[in-house]
């Protein structure tokens, strides 16, 4: 499906508190198992790059200030 | 692809010192971006506090300037008196502004000093450890009331929006919360006005944001959200407590002479004309 939007997570500020996963209106944010970043947290990432309408909810209430929305 | 969303400039790029989840870095954004927005931080001061957000200074590309505990808004006061033009704002805890700070909170507000406040409630006092604060609600546990707060013994917590309303110095206290996306929007734009009313001197204004501390709540980041929501906003109901503005007033003296045009020693215009207008008159 063409890409209408997505978001990237700075793995550098993402701490894995789950808040964007909570508020993401499609359910497609989850914790990457298969990284650990370097304070040790399993970062945000986004599952589905086809469903993202870009509602700027995650990077609203992302406390740590790691996510850009692109649309 | 254009970027819809992004980290604001007076932001520096330093990974914030607080726990994942902590409302205190929703809350360094929406202030970073009114700064954005406003194109002022050539002449915003910062004045951090005691508290988790100790570092803040490290946070904020603008000027900065650490209080000792408590102590923000008095700094503040010599800023913005010195620099007239400069946005001062205080960025303050509820152990420091509501405890120790309480005499400068009051007083600061009560001479109308053209600061803004930011002050973070999250019922705890975080960078300790967790012990009781004046905003810790009646029965909730914590380090020193391990059985819930027992306010026969610590009293009532403080609401400080409803009691700064009374002052007359104070032109806008408005309380939000940062536990929706929804009002976290309403967060930013009280964040934002605070700091239009400050440049057009209109007099202090102060921004309550009810925020968490998971870490010494002893909960997951998305279960203090829940926690705030179901127990501090019935406490704390965000809302505008004062807005001189909204209120019909060009400012917060003139708000005040409103309120003072029954006593014809202290409304500013009665007697001026009259000899010895004051109390010997
Ligand atoms: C004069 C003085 N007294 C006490 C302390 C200990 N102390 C450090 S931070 C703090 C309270 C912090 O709570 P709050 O202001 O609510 O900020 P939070 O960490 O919750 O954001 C206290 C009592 C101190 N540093 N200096
Ligand atoms: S922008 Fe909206 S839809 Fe896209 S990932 Fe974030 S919360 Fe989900
Ligand atoms: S809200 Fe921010 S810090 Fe928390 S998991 Fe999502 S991207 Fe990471
Ligand atoms: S102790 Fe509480 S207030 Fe301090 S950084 Fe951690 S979560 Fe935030
Ligand atoms: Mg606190």
């Amino acid at each position: 499906m063409y890409m209408t939007a997505q978001i990237i997570v700075n793995e550098n500020y993402c701490k894995g508190c789950g808040l964007c996963i909570e508020v993401c209106p499609r359910g497609i944010i989850a914790l990457n198992p298969d990284v650990i970043t370097a304070k040790g947290y399993h970062p945000a990432k986004l599952t589905d790059e086809s469903r993202c309408s870009a509602c700027t909810n995650c990077a609203l209430i992302c406390p740590d200030v790691a996510i850009t929305v692109e649309r | 692809m254009t970027t819809v969303f992004k980290r604001p400039a007076a932001l520096t790029d330093r990974q914030f010192s607080y726990c994942p989840g902590c409302s205190h870095g929703i809350v360094h954004r929406l202030i970073a971006e009114a700064i954005d927005e406003l194109g002022i931080e050539g002449k915003a001061v910062g004045i951090a506090p005691v508290g988790c957000s100790v570092f803040a200074y490290e946070f904020f590309s603008c000027d900065m300037v650490q209080a000792a505990h408590g102590r923000a808004p008095a700094v503040a006061t010599g800023i913005k008196r010195a620099v007239p033009g400069s946005i001062v704002f205080s960025y303050q805890g509820d152990g420091d502004l509501a405890s120790i700070g309480m005499a400068e909170t009051i007083h600061v507000a009560s001479r109308g000093e053209k600061i803004t406040v930011i002050f973070i409630n999250n019922a705890i006092y975080g960078m300790t450890g967790g012990q009781m604060a004046p905003t810790t609600l009646p029965g909730q546990v914590t380090q020193t009331s391990p059985l819930g707060r027992d306010v026969e013994i610590a009293g009532y917590p403080i609401r400080i929006c409803e009691l700064l309303s009374t002052l007359d110095g104070v032109a806008l206290a408005e309380r939000v919360s940062v536990d929706t996306p929804r009002n976290i929007r309403t967060a930013k734009k009280a964040v934002k006005k605070a700091f239009e009313y400050q440049a057009e001197g209109l007099g202090y204004t102060i921004v309550e944001v009810v925020s968490t501390c998971p870490t010494n709540w002893g909960l997951s980041p998305v279960e203090a959200l829940g926690w705030l929501n179901e127990n501090l906003l019935p406490y704390y109901p965000p809302g505008v407590y004062r807005d001189v503005k909204a209120e019909g007033f060009a400012n917060a003296a003139e708000a005040s002479a409103a309120r003072l045009a029954a006593s014809s020693v202290a409304d500013p215009t009665a007697g001026k004309d009259a000899e010895g207008g004051g109390c010997n008159g």
